[in-house]
């Protein structure tokens, strides 16, 4: 199976975010790869070895990045995970939406011929949570959206995705190629059956740690870089953040000495209860 | 004037409350826009939620196919679109819950249109505010294509009340269904008699700290005594203490309650982005240092095993003298 997996750098979502007039002021900024596309790395790496036979691969897994020069190293790390090569569009996150992104996802595809896009379901900064269902709505293949399990079925030609949604889990099965973007529990230690690593094996829960190994041979994996221009994707943004703000702040809250307290300061006071 | 288009979520013969919301969004923007609202309605069998939903005083399109049973973007998306292009819509919305995010992006594209998600507010002509960043950002947002999706935040806007006369049922034929090779298995479903987590006055959520699952027992009794939903933080659902769908968060559901009663959970940012727009919040951490009592109004310090008796019993006391 060859997979194509997304990985967007977003601001560190520990940190506290600074405004500079009606714009987010990004100097200081750390940046790191947004959690949800590094558990989709992990699933495409989980999806393309036989973790019962000590890893073997078999498949490709492609991660591509649209962000200035600097994501090379967002990239890096998803290559020293095992990842075997990278793909860098050079472009100005201040310059592009939704739209242009999947567009130029949809480039990728078309030049790589994946079986399967994998992203995450959403970017942690942006949280628009609509480039997976573009990209599957402008190449018209089949979409599962916030996968919490993946299982290989049909001799590697479907995926049964179990898909997070209001009242629990639906499971839905997809044709390949598919895009499929991954929720948290994806990373959970059984949550992925690919027909070849051991339907038992328990993987450790969350993404994989680089190895000393995996971070000497990402050295010398290839990061191809491109342009969005060169990808033919140009034009303004559909989608233009005008405007930022901290949200109203809540106001200071109060430490109460008992349970007395609290009942009788929600009943009285918040008029709650 | 354009029309503005709601897709509307439906349940065994009802309207879904999440759906409500986007129908009141659908009114204030039809109001600005100066053209109609119309509710579309999709599925099998939908006869009798069309019906509910013309009782609010709109227009009703109905798609009723046996094949659309299950949901599905790949046939649902097409036909969005299609009737969005028919009906001359300038503004496609729907509720931002599992189905509305899922689905909202593939009509996008179908339609070559700019999205806004998850809306809190109308600031102007295509021009709407959302938050961004865990909840810590709001931005204003201005899509500039002449054809508008937005998906609406369901807390930010009232559910829609019936007003004037009931509108009418108009059932349009679903066409050709292509599925692309995508087909609905099965459905997992927790059932509940308790309110739904996003529409409960009252939200008692629990977490990492309440150890295992049989704990929630005592979350449960409070819920229940309150008339309130269960919730809960990631950590806890990740440890199976209790199923998924009660997750509160960036992942999972977004929650405003007027009481939100956080027990035993230390306020990662992936949780407060879930129920920071809570009116009033009261937290119970035995860490005094915990982050949840930054956003709390009222924070007690202790063990829930020592709290959640007494409070309890003092709600008791309170219902009682009420009576």
């Amino acid at each position: 199976m060859k997979i194509l997996v997304t990985l967007k750098r977003v601001p560190d979502p520990e940190q506290k975010v600074k405004f500079k007039g009606a714009a987010i002021d990004f100097s200081g900024t750390n940046w790191v790869p947004n959690q949800f596309d590094e558990y989709a790395v992990e699933t495409a790496l989980r999806l393309t070895e036989n973790a019962s036979a000590g890893g073997a691969r078999d498949g490709e897994v492609v991660v591509a990045s649209i962000g200035p020069k600097d994501v090379a190293q967002q990239l890096r790390s998803a290559l020293a995970m095992g990842a075997d090569r990278a793909i860098l569009v050079d472009g100005d996150d201040a310059q592009l939406d939704a739209e242009l992104v999947a567009r130029a996802v949809v480039k990728l595809v078309e030049q790589e011929k994946p079986d399967l896009v994998l992203m995450g379901k959403l970017a942690a900064d942006a949280e628009d949570n609509q480039v997976g269902q573009l990209v599957a709505g402008y190449l018209n293949w089949p979409q599962a959206t916030f996968a919490a399990t993946i299982e290989v079925t049909d001799g590697g030609k479907a995926l049964a995705v179990g898909r997070e949604v209001d009242s629990g889990v639906e499971t839905k099965r997809v044709a390949l190629p598919a895009v499929v973007t991954v929720d948290l529990r994806i990373i959970a230690p059984h949550a992925i059956k690919n027909g070849k690593t051991a339907p038992d094996h328990a993987y450790a829960e969350g993404p994989r740690y680089a190895s000393l190994k995996g971070i000497m041979a990402a050295k010398k994996k290839p990061i191809a870089e491109t342009t969005m221009a060169a990808l033919g994707v140009t034009g303004a943004m559909r989608v233009k953040t005008v405007a930022v703000e901290a949200p109203p702040p809540r106001k200071a809250g109060i430490k109460v000495a008992s349970v007395e307290e609290l009942v009788a300061k929600l009943h009285n006071e918040a008029k709650v209860l | 004037m354009g029309k503005v288009l709601v897709f509307v979520e439906h349940v065994e013969g009802h309207l879904r409350t999440s759906a409500l919301p986007a129908i009141t969004f659908g009114r204030e923007a039809a109001k600005q826009q100066g053209g109609a609202l119309a509710l579309l309605l999709m599925g099998k069998g939908v006869q009798a939620a069309a019906d509910e939903a013309a009782k609010l005083g709109h227009d009703v399109l109905a798609v009723d196919d046996a094949g659309l049973e299950h949901y599905l973007a790949e046939t649902y998306a097409p036909i969005v679109a299609r009737v969005a292009k028919e009906q001359g819509a300038t503004l496609v919305a729907a509720t931002a819950t599992a189905l509305g995010k899922d689905l909202l992006p593939r009509a996008a594209a179908l339609l070559d249109a700019g999205m806004a998600s998850d809306v809190t507010a109308i600031v102007g002509a295509k021009k709407f505010a959302r938050p961004m960043q865990a909840g810590n950002v709001i931005a204003q947002v201005e899509v500039t294509t002449d054809v508008v999706v937005a998906s609406v935040r369901q807390t930010a806007f009232p559910p829609a009340q019936a007003e004037g006369a009931p509108g009418t049922v108009t059932v349009l034929a679903a066409g050709n269904l292509d599925a692309r090779g995508a087909a609905f298995v099965s459905v997992q479903t927790t059932k509940s008699e308790r309110p739904e987590l996003t529409d409960a006055k009252i939200v008692v959520s629990g977490g990492r700290g309440m150890k295992e699952g049989a704990n929630f027992k005592i979350l449960e009794e409070l819920a229940d005594l309150l008339g309130g939903a269960m919730g809960a933080s990631r950590a806890a659902c990740d440890a199976g203490m209790v199923p998924n769908d009660l997750q509160v968060g960036q992942t999972g559901k977004v929650v405003a309650p007027n009481l939100y009663i956080a027990v035993a959970i230390s306020g990662a940012i992936q949780h407060l982005a879930g129920m920071k727009g809570s009116k009033v919040i009261v937290a119970v951490n035995k860490d005094p240092e915990a982050p949840i009592f930054q956003v709390a109004d009222y924070g007690l310090v202790s063990t829930w095993e020592k709290a959640l008796p007494e409070l309890i019993a003092e709600v008791k006391k309170l219902q009682a003298a009420q009576r």
